[in-house]
């Protein structure tokens, strides 16, 4: 699979991303606060697909699995909110704990006292777990779908832990933030939402040119390789191990900025975020806009959830049907998503299609040959 | 000894559900490397087709053969999700061979296409598509070929679509106008009665055994039997076997892959519909239902060993009993007096879902040992 031949031109890049910056910048003057509310929710997600589209459109893992990081780091956050604003409530400790009659606060929940401790935990721990799956997985050499499957098992092996234990973590109901307090200013507030909405623009900045850097030089080479064919790599003298567990790890990390971020914005951490549809979801947010490309990937987490908030508003029940089609359709017809087809030939093929443009001669059996390649 | 013995039956009924469920997917994964996530919805087919059977079979003229509706609906829900399993590997899946991870997405919007179906189509009108399909799909084969050449094929293949489209609406609407629960779409679980023979227990040494457990088991193992029969057996088993073996060999030799293809996902798709059947015996049935067993049916798959029935038999009863030691506690009650900190590990685990966390855990370490499962291909192939 080939990505990316031909280059943006230099300048509609830059004004792209003019014309994003001013429309952050512009965003919270502009939106009623529930739709901006609704932008910085997508936004935040359009990290953890980042994660996303480093581990799969440049590594070549499918994970099925990324749920489990967001709501971790969805977790920490929401845990520190609570402990915080806990201080009227009887023993000092969050509300729901008197419904399940526990008074004494769980061990692990005493380092979330600390903002600083948070602040490292939501990427940190995240990352660690992540970390500690990708290695016992890859170490055996599991790939491709067994890969999947078994982020997949391990996505509900954790939907089931945060579900079922009431008495640690509220189970079903998860935990609330809205109501909770953040340096003196409640959480759910317009104007802490309007500074979430900041944090989130902004860190979705940085985690573009974090991916960006994380790709460029030998370490994406390395990657872009396993991807395409990791025995060779592994022959080279390359340990593929060890590339796959850092770069599964700060996907884990990436997913845990971004649950920490969405928490705050939608009032409520819950195991609804380990559920397997939405971190499926996650892989056709990068698959639209185009895996293998770090802005389709963001584009692609904003347009579709922006796409789904609408549908969902107007015909509720024909959401799932659009979903479904989507997965077919950019499977079969577009492999490449929306931005790699622009990038590719896309435009150009269309155009040749109706006559529009003159077709280019090629080799002709440098593609037959690509195509038995593909399907060995 | 009783004790054992209820623990035993309770793993092998919890394994036999997880059994029949993977069987088809064992098949379909292990044989053709089809990763399919949907699975699970064609079990919900399965299932959905039990309950309108049971419906039907409700009518003054069926009324008599009540209590053999479960049979019928045996074969019913096989031929359904074949069917639908078929219609799905000539439009999607046969375009998207040897690249797993695309199948994996195309199947998983696949599975949210059916199961947004089943809740916003009436399920009298699903039935006449259904109807439809299996007639469009199957009419022109029975056709002699002489009168296939004789007539220009595109001509042929419309007029059969556009009878089998007919007959669909015709069922559809004699369904929905005489079953009145199912002339409305709902979005709500329906109930699978079982008939009167299969309600109660049977008592074996001095334990009861509910009868729908036992049908499940029977049906597990019937299912199982024929299988391996064909497989090993039959002239198409033998060419599935091949195929699944060396895929370029065998084309080469004369075996049309893509007919070997078709059939190891229409058994495999078909296969999930008998699923189908015993999960609707088990509880309610709903569009989700599928989804509950998916993950647990590829957990079998892996841990079995992939392209091996014996290894996903051996894997399901294992985890089916794992569960049920679990999940109940039954050490506890084996070993009463064991240490403190032991017991209390033993009870934090003692419930379905964390049982679940916990077999999950066993699963991994296992594969740290044997990671290609139980009883792995032979073979030395840097990539298999």
């Amino acid at each position: 699979m080939s990505f990316s031949k031909i280059k943006f031109d230099k300048k509609i890049v830059l004004s792209f991303w003019i014309i994003l910056i001013a429309l952050i910048i512009a965003a919270p003057t502009l939106l009623p606060v529930f739709r901006l509310n609704l932008l910085g929710r997508y936004l935040s997600l359009s990290i953890v697909a980042l994660g996303v589209d480093l581990i799969w459109g440049y590594t070549g893992l499918l994970s099925l699995g990324q749920g489990i990081f967001f709501a971790l780091g969805g977790y920490c956050a929401a845990m520190y909110l609570q402990i915080t604003s806990s201080s009227e409530f009887p023993n000092n400790i969050p509300e729901f704990f008197a419904l399940y009659g526990v008074e004494k606060l769980p061990f692990f929940w005493e380092p979330f006292r600390s903002p600083i401790f948070t602040f490292f935990a939501i990427w940190i721990i995240p990352a660690l777990i992540a970390g500690l799956i990708g290695f016992l997985v890859f170490r055996n050499r599991i790939k491709g779908v067994y890969f999947s499957i078994l982020t997949q098992a391990s996505l509900l092996v954790f939907f089931n832990f945060f579900n079922g234990q009431q008495k640690l973590i509220n189970g079903t109901n998860g935990l609330k933030t809205d109501v909770t307090q953040l340096f003196g200013q409640m959480v759910g507030s317009e104007s802490m939402q309007r500074i979430f909405f900041w944090i989130t623009a902004m860190l979705v900045i940085a985690a573009w040119f974090f991916a960006k850097w994380v790709i460029k030089g030998r370490f994406g080479n390395i990657l872009i390789g396993i991807r395409d064919d990791e025995p060779r790599v592994r022959f080279t003298g390359y340990n593929p191990v060890i590339f796959k567990t850092i770069i599964f790890s700060i996907a884990g990390g990436l997913a845990g900025i971004s649950g920490a971020l969405y928490t705050v914005q939608s009032g409520i951490v819950s195991p609804q975020f380990m559920t397997v549809p939405f971190s499926i979801e996650m892989v056709i947010w990068v698959a639209v806009g185009g895996r293998g490309t770090l802005l389709g990937a963001i584009l692609g987490a904003v347009f579709i959830n922006y796409a789904k908030s609408l549908v969902s508003e107007a015909l509720p029940a024909s959401w799932m049907f659009i979903q479904g089609g989507l997965f077919i359709l950019v499977v079969t017809a577009l492999p490449e998503g929306v931005l790699g087809w622009i990038k590719g030939d896309g435009p150009r093929n269309l155009l040749q299609r109706f006559g529009l443009k003159r077709k280019i001669e090629t080799y002709p059996s440098l593609e037959v040959n690509n195509k038995e390649v593909n399907n060995e | 000894m009783e004790l054992l013995f209820d623990s035993l039956f309770n793993g092998v009924a919890i394994g036999s559900v997880l059994l029949v469920a993977a069987l088809g997917l064992a098949i379909v994964f292990g044989l053709m490397g089809v990763i399919n996530l949907a699975h699970g919805e064609l079990m919900m087919l399965g299932a959905y087709t039990t309950y309108v059977t049971q419906l039907i079979f409700k009518l003054p003229i069926l009324k008599p053969f009540y209590n053999s509706y479960i049979i019928v609906s045996i074969f019913l829900a096989f031929i359904v999700s074949g069917v639908v399993g078929i219609l799905l590997e000539k439009t999607i899946i046969r375009r998207l061979y040897g690249s797993p991870l695309e199948t994996l997405l195309a199947t998983w919007g696949v599975s949210l296409i059916l199961q947004q179906f089943v809740r916003s189509v009436p399920l009298a009108y699903g039935t006449g598509l259904v109807i439809s399909l299996i007639i469009g799909l199957f009419l022109p084969s029975t056709f002699p070929s002489k009168i296939k050449e004789s007539i220009n094929f595109k001509y042929f293949k419309f007029s059969t679509w556009l009878f089998a489209a007919l007959t669909g609406v015709l069922t559809g609407s004699i369904i929905s106008s005489s079953v009145s629960k199912l002339s409305r779409a709902s979005a709500r679980n329906v109930d699978v009665t079982a008939p009167s023979w299969m309600r109660g227990q049977v008592e074996i040494i001095g334990t009861a055994f509910p009868k729908t457990r036992l049908m499940i088991i029977v049906i597990t193992l019937i299912s199982v039997i024929a299988i391996t029969l064909f497989l090993n057996q039959s002239a198409w088993g033998m060419r599935i076997r091949a195929v699944t073996q060396n895929r370029q060999m065998s084309d080469c030799l004369g075996i049309s892959t893509e007919k070997v293809d078709i059939i190891t996902f229409g058994i495999g798709s078909g296969l999930a519909g008998v699923a189908g059947v015993a999960v609707s015996l088990l509880g309610s049935v709903g569009p989700n239902v599928g989804g509950n067993y998916i993950v647990g049916c590829f957990m079998v798959v892996v841990l079995g060993g992939v392209g091996n029935l014996l290894g996903t038999v051996f894997a399901s009863f294992g985890i089916g009993i794992m569960t049920d030691l679990i999940g109940a506690g039954r050490l506890l009650s084996i070993w009463p007096d064991m240490p403190l900190p032991l017991s209390n590990t033993i009870n934090f685990f003692a419930t379905t879902s964390m049982a679940r966390v916990m077999i999950f855990a066993l699963i991994v370490i296992f594969l740290q040992f044997k990671p290609t499962g139980l009883f792995p291909q032979k073979g030395r192939m840097v990539e298999n």
